[in-house]
Protein backbone atom coordinates (compact mmCIF):
# COMPACT_ATOMS: atom_id res chain seq x y z
CA UNK A 1 0.00 0.00 0.00
CA UNK A 2 2.93 2.31 0.76
CA UNK A 3 4.80 1.55 -2.27
CA UNK A 4 1.23 1.90 -4.03
CA UNK A 5 0.53 5.45 -2.56
CA UNK A 6 4.54 6.41 -3.03
CA UNK A 7 3.80 5.93 -6.66
CA UNK A 8 0.65 7.47 -7.28
CA UNK A 9 2.30 10.77 -5.41
CA UNK A 10 4.88 10.43 -7.22
CA UNK A 11 3.87 10.58 -10.71
CA UNK A 12 1.11 12.89 -9.46
CA UNK A 13 3.75 15.66 -8.76
CA UNK A 14 5.64 15.18 -11.70
CA UNK A 15 2.56 15.64 -13.87
CA UNK A 16 1.69 18.77 -11.85
CA UNK A 17 4.97 20.20 -11.69
CA UNK A 18 6.88 19.23 -14.91
CA UNK A 19 6.58 21.82 -17.10
CA UNK A 20 2.55 22.06 -16.60
CA UNK A 21 1.59 18.78 -18.62
CA UNK A 22 -1.97 19.21 -16.75
CA UNK A 23 -1.71 23.03 -18.02
CA UNK A 24 -1.33 21.76 -21.45
CA UNK A 25 -3.52 19.03 -21.23
CA UNK A 26 -6.30 22.22 -20.51
CA UNK A 27 -5.35 24.58 -22.92
CA UNK A 28 -5.80 22.04 -25.75
CA UNK A 29 -9.10 21.20 -24.70
CA UNK A 30 -10.19 24.79 -24.52
CA UNK A 31 -8.69 25.72 -27.53
CA UNK A 32 -9.90 22.48 -29.34
CA UNK A 33 -13.73 23.63 -27.89
CA UNK A 34 -13.09 27.24 -29.01
CA UNK A 35 -12.51 26.53 -32.47
CA UNK A 36 -15.97 25.08 -33.30
CA UNK A 37 -18.05 28.29 -32.78
CA UNK A 38 -15.49 29.47 -35.55
CA UNK A 39 -16.48 26.29 -37.77
CA UNK A 40 -19.95 26.05 -37.49
CA UNK A 41 -20.92 29.65 -36.78
CA UNK A 42 -22.11 31.67 -33.63
CA UNK A 43 -25.63 30.80 -33.61
CA UNK A 44 -26.47 30.14 -29.81
CA UNK A 45 -29.12 27.44 -30.51
CA UNK A 46 -26.69 25.27 -32.96
CA UNK A 47 -23.71 25.95 -30.78
CA UNK A 48 -26.44 24.40 -27.53
CA UNK A 49 -27.52 21.42 -29.75
CA UNK A 50 -24.39 19.99 -30.37
CA UNK A 51 -22.53 22.00 -27.40
CA UNK A 52 -21.97 18.59 -25.15
CA UNK A 53 -20.71 16.42 -27.83
CA UNK A 54 -18.12 19.18 -28.91
CA UNK A 55 -17.18 18.97 -25.57
CA UNK A 56 -16.78 15.06 -24.95
CA UNK A 57 -14.80 14.93 -27.97
CA UNK A 58 -12.16 17.44 -26.89
CA UNK A 59 -12.24 16.06 -23.85
CA UNK A 60 -11.30 12.34 -25.47
CA UNK A 61 -8.04 14.38 -27.49
CA UNK A 62 -7.47 15.79 -24.79
CA UNK A 63 -6.89 12.97 -22.84
CA UNK A 64 -5.61 11.01 -25.84
CA UNK A 65 -2.36 13.78 -26.49
CA UNK A 66 -1.75 13.10 -22.34
CA UNK A 67 -1.33 9.54 -22.77
CA UNK A 68 2.16 9.09 -23.90
CA UNK A 69 3.64 10.36 -20.33
CA UNK A 70 1.73 7.62 -18.73
CA UNK A 71 4.56 5.14 -19.39
CA UNK A 72 6.84 6.78 -22.26
CA UNK A 73 9.21 8.63 -20.09
CA UNK A 74 9.96 5.96 -17.24
CA UNK A 75 9.91 2.98 -20.02
CA UNK A 76 13.18 5.23 -21.53
CA UNK A 77 14.85 5.69 -18.88
CA UNK A 78 14.62 2.04 -17.15
CA UNK A 79 12.49 2.76 -14.19
CA UNK A 80 9.64 0.67 -15.65
CA UNK A 81 11.90 -2.00 -15.36
CA UNK A 82 12.85 -1.49 -11.83
CA UNK A 83 8.82 -1.56 -11.22
CA UNK A 84 8.61 -4.78 -12.80
CA UNK A 85 10.94 -6.61 -10.70
CA UNK A 86 9.61 -4.70 -7.57
CA UNK A 87 7.49 -5.88 -4.83
CA UNK A 88 4.18 -4.22 -6.06
CA UNK A 89 2.57 -6.41 -8.82
CA UNK A 90 2.65 -4.69 -11.87
CA UNK A 91 -1.45 -4.20 -12.10
CA UNK A 92 -0.95 -2.47 -8.86
CA UNK A 93 1.73 -0.48 -10.60
CA UNK A 94 -0.58 0.62 -13.42
CA UNK A 95 -3.23 1.15 -11.45
CA UNK A 96 -1.79 3.88 -9.24
CA UNK A 97 -0.19 5.37 -12.96
CA UNK A 98 -4.03 5.38 -14.34
CA UNK A 99 -5.21 7.33 -10.74
CA UNK A 100 -2.56 9.85 -11.15
CA UNK A 101 -3.49 10.85 -14.42
CA UNK A 102 -6.91 10.70 -13.77
CA UNK A 103 -6.49 13.29 -11.12
CA UNK A 104 -3.53 15.09 -13.49
CA UNK A 105 -5.69 14.94 -16.40
CA UNK A 106 -9.59 13.99 -16.32
CA UNK A 107 -10.22 15.70 -12.97
CA UNK A 108 -9.02 19.00 -14.30
CA UNK A 109 -11.13 18.20 -17.92
CA UNK A 110 -14.52 17.77 -15.62
CA UNK A 111 -13.59 20.85 -13.61
CA UNK A 112 -13.18 22.91 -16.89
CA UNK A 113 -16.04 22.24 -18.34
CA UNK A 114 -18.65 24.23 -16.66
CA UNK A 115 -16.78 26.91 -18.08
CA UNK A 116 -16.42 25.72 -21.59
CA UNK A 117 -20.25 24.73 -21.44
CA UNK A 118 -20.88 28.35 -20.82
CA UNK A 119 -18.96 29.43 -24.40
CA UNK A 120 -21.43 26.74 -25.85
CA UNK A 121 -24.39 28.46 -24.62
CA UNK A 122 -25.46 25.39 -22.40
CA UNK A 123 -28.17 25.20 -19.81
CA UNK A 124 -27.74 25.19 -16.26
CA UNK A 125 -29.11 21.77 -15.68
CA UNK A 126 -27.09 20.76 -18.30
CA UNK A 127 -24.22 21.94 -17.42
CA UNK A 128 -24.22 19.77 -14.15
CA UNK A 129 -24.70 16.93 -16.33
CA UNK A 130 -21.73 17.34 -18.73
CA UNK A 131 -19.63 17.62 -15.23
CA UNK A 132 -21.15 15.31 -14.18
CA UNK A 133 -20.71 12.73 -17.25
CA UNK A 134 -17.37 13.96 -17.23
CA UNK A 135 -16.55 13.00 -13.71
CA UNK A 136 -17.81 8.99 -14.31
CA UNK A 137 -16.49 8.73 -17.71
CA UNK A 138 -12.98 10.22 -17.49
CA UNK A 139 -11.83 7.21 -15.34
CA UNK A 140 -12.25 4.79 -18.23
CA UNK A 141 -10.32 6.72 -20.75
CA UNK A 142 -7.69 7.08 -18.53
CA UNK A 143 -7.71 3.00 -17.50
CA UNK A 144 -8.76 2.48 -21.39
CA UNK A 145 -5.68 4.70 -22.63
CA UNK A 146 -3.11 2.81 -20.20
CA UNK A 147 -3.51 -0.01 -22.62
CA UNK A 148 -2.96 1.91 -25.60
CA UNK A 149 -0.06 3.13 -24.19
CA UNK A 150 1.47 0.32 -22.80
CA UNK A 151 0.93 -1.33 -25.91
CA UNK A 152 2.56 1.11 -28.56
CA UNK A 153 6.03 1.60 -26.02
CA UNK A 154 8.46 1.91 -28.35
CA UNK A 155 6.89 1.83 -31.34
CA UNK A 156 7.33 3.53 -34.58
CA UNK A 157 5.09 6.61 -35.07
CA UNK A 158 3.96 5.61 -31.52
CA UNK A 159 1.44 8.82 -31.49
CA UNK A 160 -0.67 7.75 -34.75
CA UNK A 161 -0.50 4.49 -33.64
CA UNK A 162 -1.41 5.09 -30.41
CA UNK A 163 -4.54 6.87 -31.78
CA UNK A 164 -5.23 4.22 -34.04
CA UNK A 165 -5.77 1.97 -30.80
CA UNK A 166 -7.21 3.65 -28.51
CA UNK A 167 -9.68 5.74 -30.28
CA UNK A 168 -12.22 3.14 -31.90
CA UNK A 169 -12.44 1.77 -27.63
CA UNK A 170 -13.05 5.60 -26.60
CA UNK A 171 -16.34 5.60 -28.55
CA UNK A 172 -18.70 3.95 -25.98
CA UNK A 173 -18.25 6.45 -23.61
CA UNK A 174 -18.26 8.86 -25.71
CA UNK A 175 -21.65 7.38 -26.72
CA UNK A 176 -22.82 7.25 -23.45
CA UNK A 177 -21.32 10.97 -21.80
CA UNK A 178 -22.61 13.04 -24.86
CA UNK A 179 -25.62 11.32 -24.36
CA UNK A 180 -26.35 11.81 -20.51
CA UNK A 181 -26.02 15.90 -21.34
CA UNK A 182 -28.62 15.52 -24.61
CA UNK A 183 -31.34 13.23 -22.80
CA UNK A 184 -31.35 15.96 -19.75
CA UNK A 185 -31.51 18.77 -22.07
CA UNK A 186 -34.51 17.01 -23.47
CA UNK A 187 -35.80 16.40 -20.15
CA UNK A 188 -35.33 12.86 -20.50
CA UNK A 189 -33.81 11.33 -17.26
CA UNK A 190 -30.42 10.64 -17.96
CA UNK A 191 -30.02 8.38 -14.88
CA UNK A 192 -29.42 5.14 -17.21
CA UNK A 193 -26.66 7.08 -19.29
CA UNK A 194 -24.80 7.70 -16.15
CA UNK A 195 -25.36 4.53 -14.55
CA UNK A 196 -24.09 2.57 -18.03
CA UNK A 197 -21.16 5.15 -17.88
CA UNK A 198 -20.37 4.55 -14.27
CA UNK A 199 -20.32 0.83 -15.05
CA UNK A 200 -18.41 1.45 -18.30
CA UNK A 201 -15.48 2.77 -15.79
CA UNK A 202 -15.89 0.01 -13.06
CA UNK A 203 -15.38 -2.44 -15.78
CA UNK A 204 -12.35 -0.51 -16.78
CA UNK A 205 -10.96 -0.95 -13.70
CA UNK A 206 -11.12 -4.30 -13.33
CA UNK A 207 -9.97 -5.49 -16.55
CA UNK A 208 -7.87 -2.49 -18.07
CA UNK A 209 -4.60 -3.17 -15.16
CA UNK A 210 -4.65 -6.48 -16.27
CA UNK A 211 -3.94 -5.72 -20.15
CA UNK A 212 -2.20 -3.03 -19.34
CA UNK A 213 0.58 -5.11 -17.37
CA UNK A 214 0.55 -7.90 -19.66
CA UNK A 215 1.16 -5.45 -22.41
CA UNK A 216 3.73 -3.73 -20.46
CA UNK A 217 5.21 -7.14 -19.53
CA UNK A 218 5.69 -7.93 -23.21
CA UNK A 219 6.89 -4.19 -23.60
CA UNK A 220 9.96 -5.64 -21.03
CA UNK A 221 11.14 -8.75 -22.56
CA UNK B 1 -2.50 -31.39 -33.59
CA UNK B 2 -1.16 -27.97 -32.27
CA UNK B 3 2.08 -29.66 -31.38
CA UNK B 4 2.15 -31.82 -34.51
CA UNK B 5 1.86 -28.58 -36.57
CA UNK B 6 4.27 -26.37 -34.98
CA UNK B 7 7.13 -27.25 -36.95
CA UNK B 8 6.85 -24.87 -40.26
CA UNK B 9 8.39 -27.23 -42.66
CA UNK B 10 5.99 -29.39 -41.94
CA UNK B 11 2.82 -27.20 -42.41
CA UNK B 12 4.85 -25.36 -45.68
CA UNK B 13 4.81 -29.37 -46.62
CA UNK B 14 0.96 -29.91 -46.33
CA UNK B 15 -0.09 -26.62 -47.31
CA UNK B 16 1.69 -26.84 -50.63
CA UNK B 17 -0.50 -29.86 -50.99
CA UNK B 18 -3.61 -28.58 -49.44
CA UNK B 19 -3.70 -24.90 -51.41
CA UNK B 20 -4.12 -25.92 -54.80
CA UNK B 21 -7.08 -28.32 -54.03
CA UNK B 22 -9.00 -25.92 -51.69
CA UNK B 23 -8.34 -23.38 -54.15
CA UNK B 24 -10.01 -24.84 -57.20
CA UNK B 25 -13.16 -25.96 -54.33
CA UNK B 26 -13.09 -22.32 -53.86
CA UNK B 27 -13.63 -21.32 -57.35
CA UNK B 28 -16.19 -23.76 -57.85
CA UNK B 29 -17.91 -23.10 -54.34
CA UNK B 30 -18.45 -19.74 -55.15
CA UNK B 31 -19.13 -20.02 -58.58
CA UNK B 32 -22.10 -21.84 -57.92
CA UNK B 33 -22.54 -19.87 -54.68
CA UNK B 34 -22.66 -16.75 -57.21
CA UNK B 35 -24.94 -18.19 -59.72
CA UNK B 36 -27.51 -19.30 -57.65
CA UNK B 37 -27.95 -16.12 -55.39
CA UNK B 38 -27.56 -14.11 -57.96
CA UNK B 39 -29.63 -15.33 -61.13
CA UNK B 40 -31.16 -18.45 -59.81
CA UNK B 41 -32.82 -17.14 -56.46
CA UNK B 42 -36.38 -15.78 -56.59
CA UNK B 43 -36.54 -11.86 -55.85
CA UNK B 44 -37.90 -10.38 -52.82
CA UNK B 45 -41.23 -9.67 -52.69
CA UNK B 46 -40.53 -6.16 -51.40
CA UNK B 47 -37.01 -5.54 -51.66
CA UNK B 48 -36.82 -6.95 -55.85
CA UNK B 49 -33.80 -7.68 -57.21
CA UNK B 50 -31.93 -5.63 -54.24
CA UNK B 51 -32.16 -8.75 -51.86
CA UNK B 52 -29.23 -10.17 -54.19
CA UNK B 53 -26.99 -8.08 -52.11
CA UNK B 54 -27.50 -9.78 -49.44
CA UNK B 55 -25.82 -13.08 -50.43
CA UNK B 56 -22.27 -11.25 -50.64
CA UNK B 57 -23.48 -8.72 -47.33
CA UNK B 58 -24.30 -11.34 -44.96
CA UNK B 59 -21.67 -14.01 -45.22
CA UNK B 60 -19.06 -10.86 -45.63
CA UNK B 61 -20.61 -9.56 -42.09
CA UNK B 62 -20.58 -13.40 -40.66
CA UNK B 63 -16.60 -13.69 -41.53
CA UNK B 64 -15.90 -10.20 -40.69
CA UNK B 65 -16.58 -11.79 -37.25
CA UNK B 66 -15.54 -15.20 -37.03
CA UNK B 67 -12.23 -14.15 -38.57
CA UNK B 68 -11.53 -11.90 -35.41
CA UNK B 69 -12.57 -14.45 -33.35
CA UNK B 70 -10.43 -16.81 -35.10
CA UNK B 71 -7.27 -13.76 -34.25
CA UNK B 72 -7.94 -13.31 -31.33
CA UNK B 73 -7.90 -17.00 -30.83
CA UNK B 74 -4.65 -17.68 -32.27
CA UNK B 75 -3.05 -14.64 -30.78
CA UNK B 76 -4.04 -16.45 -27.35
CA UNK B 77 -2.28 -19.45 -28.27
CA UNK B 78 0.54 -17.33 -29.48
CA UNK B 79 0.76 -15.82 -25.89
CA UNK B 80 0.07 -18.86 -23.48
CA UNK B 81 2.11 -21.60 -25.68
CA UNK B 82 4.60 -19.29 -27.62
CA UNK B 83 3.18 -21.30 -30.71
CA UNK B 84 5.66 -20.10 -33.61
CA UNK B 85 3.15 -20.60 -36.55
CA UNK B 86 0.02 -19.28 -34.55
CA UNK B 87 1.28 -15.69 -34.10
CA UNK B 88 2.12 -15.97 -38.44
CA UNK B 89 -1.78 -17.19 -38.66
CA UNK B 90 -3.21 -14.01 -36.54
CA UNK B 91 -0.82 -12.11 -38.21
CA UNK B 92 -2.27 -13.12 -41.73
CA UNK B 93 -5.38 -13.84 -40.98
CA UNK B 94 -5.79 -9.69 -39.70
CA UNK B 95 -5.89 -8.35 -43.34
CA UNK B 96 -8.22 -10.32 -44.47
CA UNK B 97 -10.64 -10.46 -41.51
CA UNK B 98 -10.37 -6.72 -42.70
CA UNK B 99 -11.01 -6.93 -46.11
CA UNK B 100 -14.33 -8.77 -45.60
CA UNK B 101 -15.53 -6.01 -42.67
CA UNK B 102 -14.97 -3.22 -45.73
CA UNK B 103 -16.85 -5.31 -48.08
CA UNK B 104 -19.54 -5.73 -45.33
CA UNK B 105 -19.54 -2.02 -44.68
CA UNK B 106 -19.43 -1.37 -48.63
CA UNK B 107 -22.61 -3.89 -49.81
CA UNK B 108 -24.02 -2.68 -46.84
CA UNK B 109 -23.86 0.70 -47.79
CA UNK B 110 -25.26 0.08 -51.67
CA UNK B 111 -28.24 -1.82 -49.89
CA UNK B 112 -29.28 0.95 -47.98
CA UNK B 113 -28.93 3.75 -50.40
CA UNK B 114 -32.51 1.94 -52.16
CA UNK B 115 -33.69 0.31 -48.87
CA UNK B 116 -33.46 3.26 -46.58
CA UNK B 117 -32.72 6.37 -48.37
CA UNK B 118 -29.01 6.77 -46.76
CA UNK B 119 -25.77 5.40 -47.79
CA UNK B 120 -25.03 5.62 -43.72
CA UNK B 121 -26.93 5.24 -40.48
CA UNK B 122 -24.90 6.00 -37.02
CA UNK B 123 -27.42 2.72 -36.25
CA UNK B 124 -26.00 0.79 -33.48
CA UNK B 125 -24.96 -2.22 -35.75
CA UNK B 126 -23.44 -0.19 -38.09
CA UNK B 127 -21.23 1.72 -35.77
CA UNK B 128 -20.03 -1.07 -34.15
CA UNK B 129 -18.95 -2.99 -37.08
CA UNK B 130 -17.11 -0.05 -38.28
CA UNK B 131 -15.34 -0.22 -34.54
CA UNK B 132 -14.68 -3.46 -35.23
CA UNK B 133 -13.34 -2.31 -38.68
CA UNK B 134 -10.68 0.05 -37.06
CA UNK B 135 -9.61 -2.53 -34.75
CA UNK B 136 -8.45 -4.80 -37.52
CA UNK B 137 -6.87 -1.56 -38.83
CA UNK B 138 -4.88 -0.58 -34.92
CA UNK B 139 -4.32 -4.64 -35.03
CA UNK B 140 -2.05 -4.24 -38.10
CA UNK B 141 -0.39 -0.85 -37.83
CA UNK B 142 0.65 -2.60 -34.05
CA UNK B 143 1.48 -5.60 -34.93
CA UNK B 144 3.78 -3.77 -37.86
CA UNK B 145 5.12 -0.68 -36.04
CA UNK B 146 8.12 -2.42 -34.16
CA UNK B 147 11.55 -3.40 -35.25
CA UNK B 148 11.44 -6.13 -33.83
CA UNK B 149 8.64 -8.46 -35.52
CA UNK B 150 8.04 -10.46 -32.37
CA UNK B 151 7.55 -7.89 -30.40
CA UNK B 152 5.15 -6.61 -33.15
CA UNK B 153 3.38 -9.89 -32.81
CA UNK B 154 2.59 -9.75 -28.72
CA UNK B 155 1.78 -6.13 -28.93
CA UNK B 156 -0.90 -7.06 -31.31
CA UNK B 157 -2.21 -10.59 -29.97
CA UNK B 158 -2.71 -8.48 -26.47
CA UNK B 159 -4.76 -5.78 -28.63
CA UNK B 160 -6.82 -8.77 -30.12
CA UNK B 161 -7.76 -10.03 -27.23
CA UNK B 162 -8.63 -6.61 -25.75
CA UNK B 163 -11.12 -5.99 -28.81
CA UNK B 164 -12.48 -9.01 -28.01
CA UNK B 165 -15.39 -6.78 -25.79
CA UNK B 166 -16.77 -5.69 -29.27
CA UNK B 167 -17.56 -9.30 -30.61
CA UNK B 168 -20.62 -9.95 -28.55
CA UNK B 169 -21.95 -5.87 -28.77
CA UNK B 170 -21.81 -6.40 -32.47
CA UNK B 171 -23.94 -9.84 -32.58
CA UNK B 172 -26.41 -8.68 -29.89
CA UNK B 173 -26.24 -4.66 -31.34
CA UNK B 174 -29.75 -5.64 -32.67
CA UNK B 175 -31.27 -7.16 -29.87
CA UNK B 176 -30.39 -4.44 -27.07
CA UNK B 177 -30.92 -1.34 -29.15
CA UNK B 178 -33.86 -0.70 -30.96
CA UNK B 179 -32.16 -0.14 -34.61
CA UNK B 180 -32.73 0.42 -37.99
CA UNK B 181 -30.62 -2.77 -39.30
CA UNK B 182 -32.88 -5.77 -38.81
CA UNK B 183 -32.59 -8.54 -36.10
CA UNK B 184 -31.31 -11.59 -36.77
CA UNK B 185 -33.14 -13.81 -39.12
CA UNK B 186 -30.62 -17.19 -39.69
CA UNK B 187 -28.59 -17.72 -36.40
CA UNK B 188 -31.50 -16.86 -33.65
CA UNK B 189 -33.39 -19.38 -31.67
CA UNK B 190 -35.91 -21.05 -33.25
CA UNK B 191 -34.55 -21.75 -36.10
CA UNK B 192 -33.66 -19.87 -39.54
CA UNK B 193 -36.45 -17.42 -40.52
CA UNK B 194 -35.51 -16.74 -44.17
CA UNK B 195 -37.15 -19.01 -47.26
CA UNK B 196 -35.43 -22.13 -48.05
CA UNK B 197 -34.98 -20.60 -51.59
CA UNK B 198 -32.88 -17.76 -50.18
CA UNK B 199 -31.33 -19.62 -46.92
CA UNK B 200 -29.68 -22.35 -49.36
CA UNK B 201 -27.62 -20.07 -51.88
CA UNK B 202 -27.21 -17.97 -48.89
CA UNK B 203 -24.89 -20.53 -46.89
CA UNK B 204 -23.66 -21.75 -50.10
CA UNK B 205 -22.16 -18.03 -50.00
CA UNK B 206 -20.84 -18.84 -46.71
CA UNK B 207 -18.80 -22.02 -47.36
CA UNK B 208 -17.61 -20.42 -50.29
CA UNK B 209 -16.48 -17.13 -48.16
CA UNK B 210 -15.14 -19.59 -45.49
CA UNK B 211 -12.91 -21.54 -48.06
CA UNK B 212 -11.60 -18.27 -49.86
CA UNK B 213 -10.93 -17.37 -45.90
CA UNK B 214 -9.01 -20.68 -45.76
CA UNK B 215 -7.27 -20.32 -49.04
CA UNK B 216 -5.89 -17.09 -48.59
CA UNK B 217 -5.13 -17.56 -45.36
CA UNK B 218 -2.79 -20.63 -46.20
CA UNK B 219 -1.20 -18.37 -49.05
CA UNK B 220 0.01 -15.42 -46.75
CA UNK B 221 0.90 -17.49 -44.09
CA UNK B 222 3.07 -19.28 -46.84
CA UNK B 223 4.20 -15.97 -47.51
CA UNK B 224 5.21 -14.63 -44.55
CA UNK B 225 6.90 -17.86 -43.71
CA UNK B 226 9.23 -17.26 -47.20
CA UNK B 227 9.98 -14.02 -46.25
CA UNK B 228 11.53 -15.21 -43.23
CA UNK B 229 13.59 -17.58 -44.93
CA UNK B 230 14.37 -15.50 -47.03
CA UNK B 231 15.61 -12.61 -44.67
CA UNK B 232 17.33 -15.32 -42.53
CA UNK B 233 19.38 -16.35 -45.62
CA UNK B 234 20.07 -12.68 -46.26
CA UNK B 235 21.62 -12.19 -43.22
CA UNK B 236 23.59 -15.05 -43.03
CA UNK B 237 24.79 -14.59 -46.76
CA UNK B 238 26.47 -10.84 -45.12
CA UNK B 239 27.42 -12.63 -42.25
CA UNK B 240 29.19 -15.31 -43.94
CA UNK B 241 31.93 -13.65 -45.32
CA UNK B 242 33.13 -11.54 -42.02
CA UNK B 243 32.91 -14.96 -40.25
CA UNK B 244 35.19 -16.66 -43.08
CA UNK B 245 37.50 -13.89 -42.97
CA UNK B 246 37.80 -13.49 -38.83
CA UNK B 247 38.28 -17.54 -38.78
CA UNK B 248 40.82 -18.08 -41.26
CA UNK B 249 42.79 -14.63 -39.67
CA UNK B 250 42.62 -17.18 -36.54
CA UNK B 251 43.28 -19.98 -38.21
CA UNK B 252 46.68 -18.43 -39.70
CA UNK B 253 47.32 -17.01 -36.11
CA UNK B 254 47.69 -20.66 -34.69
CA UNK B 255 49.55 -22.14 -37.97
CA UNK B 256 52.27 -19.02 -37.11
CA UNK B 257 52.39 -19.51 -33.43
CA UNK B 258 54.73 -22.25 -32.92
Amino acid sequence: MTAFLGLFRRDLSLALRHGGDTGLVIGFFVLAVILFPFGVGPEPELLQRIGAGVVWVAALLAALLSLDRLFEADYRDGELDLLALSNLPLELAVLAKCAAHWVGTGLPLALTSPFLALLVNLDRSAIGMLFASLLIGTPSLSLIGSVGAALSLGARRQGVVLALLVLPLYIPPLIFGAGAVEASEAGNGARAYLLILGAMSLAALAFCPWASAAALRQALE
Amino acid sequence: MINWLANPARFMRLSAKAVPWCGWTTAVVLAVGLFWSLVLAPPDYQQGDTVRIMYVHVPAAWMALSIYLFVAAASAVALVWRHPLAEVAARAAAPIGAAFTFVCLATGSLWGRPMWGAWWVWDARLTSVLVLFFLYLGYIALASAFDDPARGGRAGAVLALVGVVNLPIIKFSVDWWNTLHQPASVMRIGGPRIALSMLAPLLMMAVGFSLLFVVLLLLRMRTSLNERRAMALRLNADAAPAWRAGRERVISAQISVP
